[in-house]
């Protein structure tokens, strides 16, 4: 009850905000439309599952880092946690949130990816779109984490490049992972973007199995992790 | 509806805050079902001493016990509600949303919102977005949340801090009503001439309470004819010796304020 409450708390929130819901809903696809155009389509091909996977975690993250913040140095925060709610329903809250938010956007971007950009999906497209799902709900989960970390929402927009970059260059959109040189494999394999991509990309080509599901857990950990440390990083009492 | 044990209690409380020393000993006790007005010059304590009676505030010693409870234990989240300095409400919801939002999470019907919203005279403001609402109706709307369910104990910090005196009378109307029901309340403020609204009175300095005492009381002690006057020669006494400010008898329910030299516990 408090649980639902507070993801629709969330969500009504997001509903005074339509420009934010277009850019949680539009942005991914949007961009994946401007990679498919520039790119030539045997190289789209290969980075176009990946798109779909990265981008609703960098939107999410962005989000919900900010949206967290702001509870954080509203006051609102601080009101929520003298009343009977659990820090677990505030955080899974919006993961419900923003999970169902996610479920969309996972939706319009596959389509638009597949049936509009031509991109080639051999694997389930519901798999595919789960995998966005999944990746939006880790950044969640990783967004608020951050939201711990800053002060101001200026510096919490400054940890998207910081955190997500490196990631990206490590997590083998650019180069895969195997022809790196060893010491940064032996990096990217601690990164959870990592995971992201191999996840997205081996659903792309239909592998099931364990060699889809060891990704998949390896992210799922990420985002309860995430979320187990964020509920540390709110005491109910503060100095 | 009253009982003699305090409403609040405290014994030897200390608390840092960043290098600063607010509380070396504090000790104190509130009378049930009375205001009591904590009044004091920004930066004295009053914040701080209001976020331990919440049981949000991390301490280094002492006691905070609230209805016979430790502060802050989740038994009292229900009986015990706050509402801070600033309006923490979520700007960017209505009225409404905002209240029914707190009233959902406390496990009330809806029509708990409606009685709080007309309660705080915003009933006309409901769909209005908080962000649009003026200073006045935005603290209004963080008291209605304050308001919910059945709190035996609600504490707000400076809620009628840059209100206009009309407003202001209204606040209190509504404080006196809440009074009348046996709920006890703790309301800071700066602008003594609140003080004449209170039951009780807590004068701080720095992070002392230099008298608890009731408006009448602090008139006579003080041989002043206003609050404001009355105020600043305690802390005049104070400044000059801190035993003698409250040598004179007064029938409030005194707690006597201890100071840290001569609080060895």
């Amino acid at each position: 009850m408090r649980l639902l409450a507070t993801a629709g708390r969330v969500l009504s929130q997001l509903r005074r905000d339509p420009r934010t819901v277009a850019m949680m809903a539009l942005l991914p696809m949007l961009l994946v439309g401007l990679f498919a155009w520039v790119m030539p389509a045997k190289q789209f091909a290969q980075i176009g599952p990946m798109l779909i996977a990265l981008f609703p975690f960098i939107v999410m993250f962005i989000v919900t880092s900010i949206a967290t913040l702001r509870e954080r140095t509203s006051g609102t925060l601080e009101r929520l946690l003298t009343t009977p709610l659990q820090k677990a329903e505030l955080l899974f809250g919006y993961e419900i949130a923003f999970g169902l938010v996610a479920v969309l956007q996972a939706i319009l971007v596959v389509t638009f990816a597949v049936y509009v950009c031509g991109l080639d999906i051999a694997g389930s497209l519901w798999v595919v779109g789960a995998m966005a799902v999944v990746n939006a709900l880790m950044g969640t989960a990783l967004g608020l984490l951050a939201s711990a970390f800053a002060r101001t929402e200026f510096q919490a927009v400054q940890f998207m490049p910081v955190f997500v970059f490196p990631q990206m260059a490590l997590g083998g959109v650019f180069m895969p992972r195997s022809q790196m040189p060893d010491v940064l494999s032996a990096i990217s394999n601690w990164l959870p973007l990592s995971y992201s991509i191999e996840a997205v990309q081996r659903a792309s080509i239909n592998v099931t199995g364990w060699d889809l599901n060891r990704p998949l857990l390896i992210l799922v950990g990420v985002t309860l992790l995430a979320l187990l440390l964020g509920s540390l990083t709110l005491p109910r009492r503060t100095p | 509806m009253m009982n003699s044990s305090p409403a609040v209690s405290i014994a030897g409380l200390r608390v840092k805050r960043g290098k600063v020393q607010v509380f070396d000993g504090l000790d104190l006790d509130l009378t049930p079902g009375r205001i009591t007005g904590l009044m004091g010059p920004s930066g004295c304590g009053k914040s701080t001493l209001i976020r331990c009676v919440v049981g949000i505030q991390k301490v280094q010693g002492g006691t905070v016990t609230v209805l016979g409870l430790p502060a802050g234990t989740p038994a009292l989240r229900r009986r015990v509600t706050y509402s801070s300095q600033q309006a923490s409400v979520y700007t960017d919801l209505s009225v409404g949303e905002n209240v029914t939002y707190f009233t959902r999470l406390y496990g009330l019907p809806s029509t708990e919102a409606d009685r709080v919203i007309t309660a705080v005279g915003l009933a006309d403001q409901r769909s209005q977005r908080a962000d649009d609402l003026s200073g006045g109706q935005l603290t209004r709307t963080s008291l209605a949340i304050a308001l919910l369910g059945q709190p035996e104990l609600v504490v707000l910090d400076e809620p009628t801090v840059g209100l206009d005196p009309v407003l202001r009378a209204e606040l209190w109307g509504i404080f006196r009503g809440l009074a009348d029901q046996g709920i006890t309340l703790i309301v800071s403020s700066h602008v003594m001439d609140e003080a004449n609204r209170c039951d009780d009175l807590l004068l701080m300095r720095a992070g002392r309470i230099v008298a608890h005492t009731t408006p009448a009381s602090l008139l006579i002690e003080s041989g002043k004819s206003d609050p404001d006057e009355a105020f600043l020669e305690l802390i005049r006494r104070d400044i000059a010796g801190p035993r003698h400010s409250l040598d004179t008898p007064n029938e409030a329910p005194v707690s006597t304020p201890r100071h840290a030299e001569e609080d060895q516990r």
